[in-house]
């Protein structure tokens, strides 16, 4: 039944899009983590999205939905920074700051809520429809 | 007259099968909007009721007409064929080779909904106009 293919397409994106959100929050709560040495510090994480098209062709269904294939850390270079009172300055005096981009991850998250936002709506329409279809045929 | 429960509904089943494999590819679109690389697809409604129509009219006269030379030759089937396609976009370029436009696609899953309500209430008219000619309007 295709009205059920449409339900799950539109929760594999909210899955998908809760993953971002999830990931853009643990990076804006670590935004201004420090540690003593280079290979410690906390780093942006990012999702990586992929159309799901093995499933799709599975279910032979014509539309297809979304999966997360993996997360990745950000190769920016971190914020070195000369702090010799800082209880995590290493030998040298250094403290490492994670290279977090705050501003692009209030972007991520702005985008991934509506995205979100859309797929429930998706899902509510879906379920109207399919009430009706329930109902086809009673009354009078 | 023989009533033909098929011929009766026909068309309209038809239309609702499109219908809701249309709002699945659009779920799909809308699904995928942050996916890169992935290029917004959609299915044209009339070349779809087309096919659906010709093979609902030769599942009635009987089975496929395709003739087989050899034994090996694989059968036909009957099932409805049409061919999602990819949509032209109005942005070249995105970025991240994304072509799904979310308030385009939106529309199009609202207004795609919204017919198939319309397909699913005159669906409905003609079942209560068959079940007054059986009831003989009691």
């Amino acid at each position: 039944m295709s009205l059920f293919n449409v339900m799950d397409i539109s929760s594999s994106g909210m899955a998908a899009e809760n993953v971002r959100l999830n990931s853009t929050a643990s990076n804006i709560a670590n935004a201004n983590s420090v540690s003593s040495s280079y290979d410690e510090t906390y780093r942006a994480r990012h999702p990586v999205f992929a159309a799901a098209l093995d499933r799709a062709s599975a279910d032979q269904s014509k539309g297809v939905g979304v999966e997360v294939k993996g997360i990745v850390e950000s190769q920016r270079p971190l914020q070195i920074e000369y702090s010799p009172g800082n209880p995590m300055a290493d030998e040298n005096g250094y403290i490492y700051k994670s290279n977090v981009n705050i501003v692009e991850e209030m972007a991520d998250m702005m985008s991934a809520s509506k995205a979100y936002e859309t797929n429930v709506q998706v899902a509510d329409t879906t379920k109207r429809i399919f009430r009706q279809v329930l109902r086809l045929g009673q009354g009078q | 007259m023989a009533i033909n429960l098929d011929r009766l509904a026909g068309f309209h089943h038809n239309a609702l099968k499109v219908r809701a494999d249309k709002m699945e590819v659009i779920a799909g679109n809308l699904a995928n909007a942050n996916t890169p690389g992935y290029k917004a697809r959609d299915i044209d409604f009339q070349s779809a009721m087309n096919s659906a129509m010709k093979d609902s009219q030769v599942s009635q006269t009987g089975p496929s007409s395709l003739v087989r030379t050899n034994e090996k030759h694989l059968q036909g089937s009957g099932a409805a064929r049409f061919d999602v396609e990819f949509r032209i976009s109005d942005q070249p370029d995105t970025g991240d080779g994304n072509t799904v436009d979310v308030q385009k696609e939106r529309n199009a899953f609202l207004e795609n909904g919204m017919r198939y309500e319309a397909s699913l209430m005159l669906l409905t008219g003609k079942f209560s106009g068959m079940k007054k000619a059986i009831s003989g309007g009691q």
